[in-house]
């Protein structure tokens, strides 16, 4: 069987020593930002992309994956002790994994996180696995129509399931696109919006704006809100096993937000983050009357638990396949590609199976390290959360100013991070999302690229995205979901559910 | 006329803002036909729907009631201006003093944006991260990073 095969090969390239050392640093260094509120795996990742340079290409890859569902791992555990969700997909964690803490069952609820999260890794792994390959043969098919619809839909489902308002969300796509426009045109070599600075002709380096918007526009808003008195749990966390009824309770809820997790997280937009409200809002549902949801119910743990790592695998799909980032943590996982010189699409499948497969198989194996890392090892992660925050902002400052200096050596860079600073803390005043802005700015040259190609093989006709069957489905999707959402009902159940808290 | 949502309001216009500025800047390139479209092509399209999104948003902030008026509330001056300060000086410094002064120089600045300052921890945090950070970005990562001042290396 082919499926066999290929994930042969990808264990076989997972099990090396090299591989197998920046898995288990990427698990580490994921585990520790999803402990730590305050940074986040946009961060980290940005942070880290100036280091990836002097490493090969699939240890690289497997060490940033590792970061991104680490995080999700460390993230429960914060949100079960201190209430404070250590990472965004973790809020709905904090509702009931706090009160269980509270009654002394931190060590169930840390459980049941843990092992709910490690059954949804091994399932998403397999459906990457399985998935991958045909939607590979699918992608081939696309012609720069196509590919233009597919950016569409991916941009506009972006921001329909995520929370706020839709039509500020779908600006900062736009305003993301405008700020991709600031480069030289690949086509004509005319440099846009350059102001004959010379370091603008090359664009604003993602990293740049993901550093700025994301790490220190958050460091501004974390110190601008009054210090909190945080409860910390350390010495309640004994017992680690679950109870036979609480197995019995949690097992149904880790299948069940497994299967959300992994449907959502291949949609664009989706991700752990939507997977972990959804799969609250569902057990929540299934559970009826007998629920003691916001008492400290363990369901409450294990369905979005699982539902986020389940969404955070699966999300690999149309990166790995259509080079298509569904979130900001895989648009930087295809930064980090480009660095490596390796062009994000469906031929990455065909002309590097060894990285392809490998990085498949690395988070399998990252997810068994996981289990290892928190469940045992878990009071290493307690005694980190009585880091003050003073300590941890200066650090966070200085990693991410050395990483936006060494990017390109290049000290214009740091003062653009500045800038961004201020821009982001802007943004969360205004209470404008980032996340869609920095898709829109990753897939602007992209779409520009595609729109001209089309326009020029049509003759200036812009009715070929609709006479091509494929690529008018996709508009029409994109079009649905906005209808969709803008329907009265649907409006008010999604505001209900990104408020429950 | 009263503004319902001070938030939206003060996004749609940024967003107004950005889509007019983007398009006069479009107009000096070279538009092209829509069957040979030139550099200034795909930027004007975004711009002017920049312009007109932002417009809804500013409109919907001036007709729509919202909770409280949606206030913005205070900025955080410190921190923002702490913050974005110590970026600059770290940009400025590291290439001229090298990276054993230039990471005190940045922990002492940014401790500064805190609640809380003791010369003491911070003292120590600037220590155990200037160290920290050599191990990691210049004997690990084995990047090419300017160690000490150009008097004296």
């Amino acid at each position: 069987m082919d499926l066999l095969g290929n994930l042969a090969l990808g264990f076989g390239v997972a099990f090396t020593f090299t591989n197998l050392l920046y898995a288990f640093f990427g698990c580490v260094l994921g585990t520790l930002i999803g402990v730590l509120p305050g940074l986040g795996p946009v961060a980290t990742i940005a942070m880290l992309l100036p280091s990836i340079y002097s490493l090969d290409a699939t240890p690289a890859l497997i060490m940033l994956a590792g970061i991104y569902y680490g995080a999700q791992y460390g993230g429960s555990t914060t949100a079960i002790l201190i209430n404070v969700p250590g990472e965004s997909s973790s809020v709905v964690t904090a509702i009931d994994g706090y009160q269980m803490a509270r009654q002394g069952r931190a060590g169930a609820a840390l459980a049941a996180a843990g092992l709910g999260s490690f059954f949804a890794g091994c399932v998403g792994t397999i459906i990457i696995a399985a998935f991958a390959p045909p939607l590979t043969e699918l992608a081939f098919k696309f012609g720069p129509q196509e590919y233009f619809s597919l950016m569409v839909l991916g941009l506009i489902g972006a921001v329909v399931l995520a929370s706020g308002s839709l039509i500020k969300a779908i600006s900062m796509i736009i305003l993301g696109l405008l700020l991709a426009q600031i480069n030289t045109d690949v086509i004509s070599g005319t440099a846009r919006y350059s102001f004959d600075v010379p370091e603008l002709t090359d664009g604003i380096g993602f990293v740049v704006i993901a550093m700025g918007v994301f790490g220190f526009g958050e460091i501004i808003a974390n110190l601008g809100m009054p210090a909190e008195h945080r409860e910390v749990f350390t010495k309640s966390v004994k017992g680690l096993w679950p109870t036979k009824q609480d197995f019995q309770q949690a097992w149904p809820a880790v299948l069940r937000g497994t299967a959300l997790g992994s449907v959502l997280g291949v949609l664009p937009g989706g991700g752990a983050l939507l997977a972990s409200f959804a799969a609250y809002t569902v057990e929540k549902k299934v559970a009826g009357s007998s629920g003691r949801f916001g008492k400290g119910d363990i369901r409450g743990v294990a369905g979005p638990e699982s539902a986020n790592n389940a969404g955070a695998q699966t999300s690999f799909i149309p990166m790995l396949t259509l080079g298509i980032p569904p979130n900001a943590v895989m648009a930087l996982m295809v930064g980090a590609m480009t660095i490596k010189g390796i062009q994000p699409g469906p031929q990455v499948m065909t002309s590097n199976p060894q990285l392809f497969w490998g990085l498949i198989a690395s988070m399998w194996v990252g997810n068994a390290m996981l289990v290892i890392l928190n469940l045992p090892l878990i009071g290493i992660w307690i005694k980190l959360l009585t880091v003050p925050y003073r300590f941890l902002f200066p650090a966070i400052t200085l990693f991410c100013c050395i990483g936006v200096y060494t990017l390109n050596n290049n000290t214009f860079d740091v003062y653009m991070t500045a800038a961004f600073a201020v821009v982001g803390y802007l943004f969360y005043k205004l209470s404008c999302e980032p996340a869609p802005l920095l898709l829109g700015f990753i897939l602007g040259p992209m779409m520009e690229e595609n729109l001209r190609r089309a326009l020029l093989l049509s003759r200036g006709d812009w009715s070929t995205f609709l006479v091509r069957p494929l690529s008018a489905g996709l508009l029409i999707a994109a079009a649905l979901m906005i209808v969709i959402v803008l329907l009265p009902s649907i409006k008010n159940k999604r505001q209900e559910a990104f408020q429950e808290e | 006329m009263k503004i319902k949502s001070q938030r939206d309001f003060w996004s749609g216009l940024m967003f107004v803002v950005v889509g007019v500025v983007f398009a006069v800047g479009a107009t000096n390139y070279s538009m092209g036909s829509s069957a040979r479209p030139g550099p200034g092509y795909f930027p004007l399209i975004l711009s002017v729907l920049m312009a007109i999104l932002g417009g809804i948003v500013l409109f919907k902030a001036l007709t729509i009631e919202s909770e409280g008026g949606d206030p913005i509330g205070h900025f955080a001056w410190r921190p923002l201006l702490v913050i974005v300060a110590a970026i600059a000086v770290f940009g400025a410094a590291l290439p001229r003093l090298g990276l054993v002064v230039t990471v005190p120089i940045l922990i002492v600045m940014t401790s500064l944006a805190g609640d809380e300052f003791k010369w003491k921890g911070v003292l120590a945090t600037a220590v155990v991260l200037t160290v920290g950070s050599w191990a990691i970005f210049v004997l690990g990562l084995k990047l090419i990073i300017p160690m000490w001042p150009w008097f004296v290396a």
